[in-house]
């Protein structure tokens, strides 16, 4: 392999072996190292290590209370919200450290963006849904304005069912459009990373299959991370996955390796519904 | 390995296994009874392998069913997958054998008309035997995820084209001693090719039921026989290989 050695992952190898081949040609976007998690004095997340690469969707896969959401939620420093948690390690985001004190929490979460589990708009009208969020961060001229709107809704898959209609409230919109809002939000004040947790978990499958296709089309300009109980899901949507249990991460690796062939027994059993 | 949660999946992926042991237990009943009615020059028998072949396609119908059924319902993942996939690869080499088996008892119908040298008759026998013992150990190998015994049947491939060949050789010096022979001869050449192929699924099936445990078949090369069959009629047999 000729590949300079500053664009090898800057991170050891997880548990399995068969990432690094897929690895050796990618961008890590973010680098995380021996990551610890607290709540408290319990350690939720036990010296996590792998990489998320740039242009492409990683998914967070594992039992209820692995540490998938606490892992995800860390990356845009949402545990901050709360007392007594607190992070040791190492979240390499270009080059910075997004763990350190002095992070600017807003700027931060500005390019790291997130999705919930369950549709959040704004108590507002559709147009102001997305101007909110662009306006933090610019002052921008009306028409300018409505032309950041009309392209985030395009973004988000929803302009064409909303275009008529952008003064009426974010909230009479159905879930999967509420979803799909709430993305377009996101992509509004263009961020570098977006993260969703759960989101689909809330939807029927035809509002889910617009969500997945909206995430393979947003991979080519964003780096995307998904945590998904939902296991056809992380196998449609993902380009890696870290399969994570009682706080470790078990198995890191293409996604369609680790979904016909994978390394460690715990991650076959959990895959193939035999636990978990 | 564990059993799935959902007690369903486990009963429908023993319910394929099974068919594909019922349908390998056929298939080697096949070889076997064509090449007894070879040996017998027993027509009613052929006829019965024959006839009998429709079974074989009936369970390969089965598994083919089962299969999309499991795919559709269970949206099987890594362990699971692999033994789906290769159940369908295993039905269609069993189906294949059987029908090789078939061929040969047409075969051995016309050749009860006729007088094959009785030497190359206990030949095609030999090749058959080793056919059949592979088939069965392959089929064991399956029953019981056993990798290692699958990939002593992978191996023994060589010695059945080494076999073959020889077959090969031998049948063309009847022909060339005595053209009489050539019309026996012939069903002969093809009844050994059929048993030859055959040979290859078996080998095909000990790779599949590698693949269902590991994820992957016996990579390395495996030794090819001599190219002596490829020697046409004009060229003295002894010099082909």
């Amino acid at each position: 392999m000729s590949m300079p050695s500053t664009q090898a992952p800057a991170v050891a190898a997880p548990v399995a072996t068969h990432a690094k081949a897929d690895v050796a040609k990618l961008t890590p976007k973010i680098s995380i190292k021996n990551l610890e998690f607290f709540y408290g004095d319990s350690r939720a997340l036990k010296g996590i290590t792998l990489s998320l690469y740039a242009n492409k969707a990683t998914a967070f896969i594992g039992p209820s209370g692995c540490g998938k959401s606490t892992l995800l939620r860390i990356l845009n420093r949402m545990y901050d919200l709360y007392p007594g948690q607190r992070a040791t390690g190492e979240v390499m985001f270009d080059g910075d450290n997004l763990l350190r004190d002095d992070q600017d929490i807003n700027l931060l979460r500005a390019r790291i963006g997130m999705v919930f589990q369950k549709p959040t708009p704004f108590p507002m009208s559709i147009y102001e849904n997305i101007a909110f969020g662009i306006r933090l961060y610019e002052s921008l001229p009306k028409s300018e304005l409505d032309g950041r709107v009309e392209q985030a809704l395009r973004r988000g898959a929803l302009w064409d069912e909303v275009k008529d209609k952008l003064g009426a409230s974010g909230l009479s919109l159905s879930g999967g459009q509420q979803q799909r809002l709430c993305i377009a939000r996101t992509v509004a004040v263009k961020p570098e990373v977006i993260l969703f947790d759960e989101p689909c978990s809330a939807l029927d499958p035809i509002s889910t299959a617009k969500i997945e296709e909206l995430i393979d089309e947003l991979k080519q300009d964003y780096t995307i991370v998904i945590v998904t109980h939902n296991m056809q899901q992380a196998a449609r949507v993902s380009d890696f996955t870290a399969f994570m249990y009682l706080g470790e991460l078990v198995e890191f690796g293409a996604t369609a390796t680790l979904f016909t062939t994978p390394s460690d027994k715990r991650t076959q059993a959990y895959i193939t519904g035999r636990f978990g | 390995m564990p059993e799935h949660t959902l007690k369903r999946f486990d009963e429908e992926l023993e319910r394929l296994s099974a068919t594909i042991s019922e349908m390998g237990g056929l298939a080697e009943s096949q070889l076997a009874r064509s090449l007894a009615a070879l040996r017998e020059r027993d027509t009613e028998a052929a006829e019965s392998v024959i006839v009998d072949d429709a079974r074989v396609d009936a369970l390969d119908e089965a598994v083919q069913e089962q299969t999309v059924r499991l795919l559709a319902l269970r949206q099987p993942m890594a362990v699971d997958l692999r033994v789906i996939l290769s159940s369908i690869k295993i039905a269609a080499a069993l189906e294949r054998i059987a029908d090789y088996a078939k061929n040969t008892a047409k075969r051995s119908i016309v050749l009860s008309q006729a007088t094959p040298p009785a030497a190359a008759v206990t030949g095609i026998e030999r090749l058959g035997r080793l056919v059949r013992t592979a088939l069965k150990d392959v089929l064991d190998a399956f029953a019981h995820g056993d990798v290692a015994k699958a990939r002593d049947v992978w191996e023994r491939d060589e010695e059945i084209d080494q076999v073959y060949t020889g077959l090969f050789r031998e049948l063309l010096t009847y022909m060339m001693e005595d053209p009489r022979t050539i019309t026996a001869c012939t069903h002969l050449m093809f009844m050994a090719k059929n048993i030859e192929r055959a040979g290859d699924h078996v080998t095909n099936i000990a790779e599949l039921v590698s693949f269902r445990s590991t994820g992957h078949g016996f990579d390395e090369a495996r030794p090819k026989g001599s190219a002596a069959i490829y020697a046409t009629s004009d060229a003295p047999a002894g010099t082909a290989p």
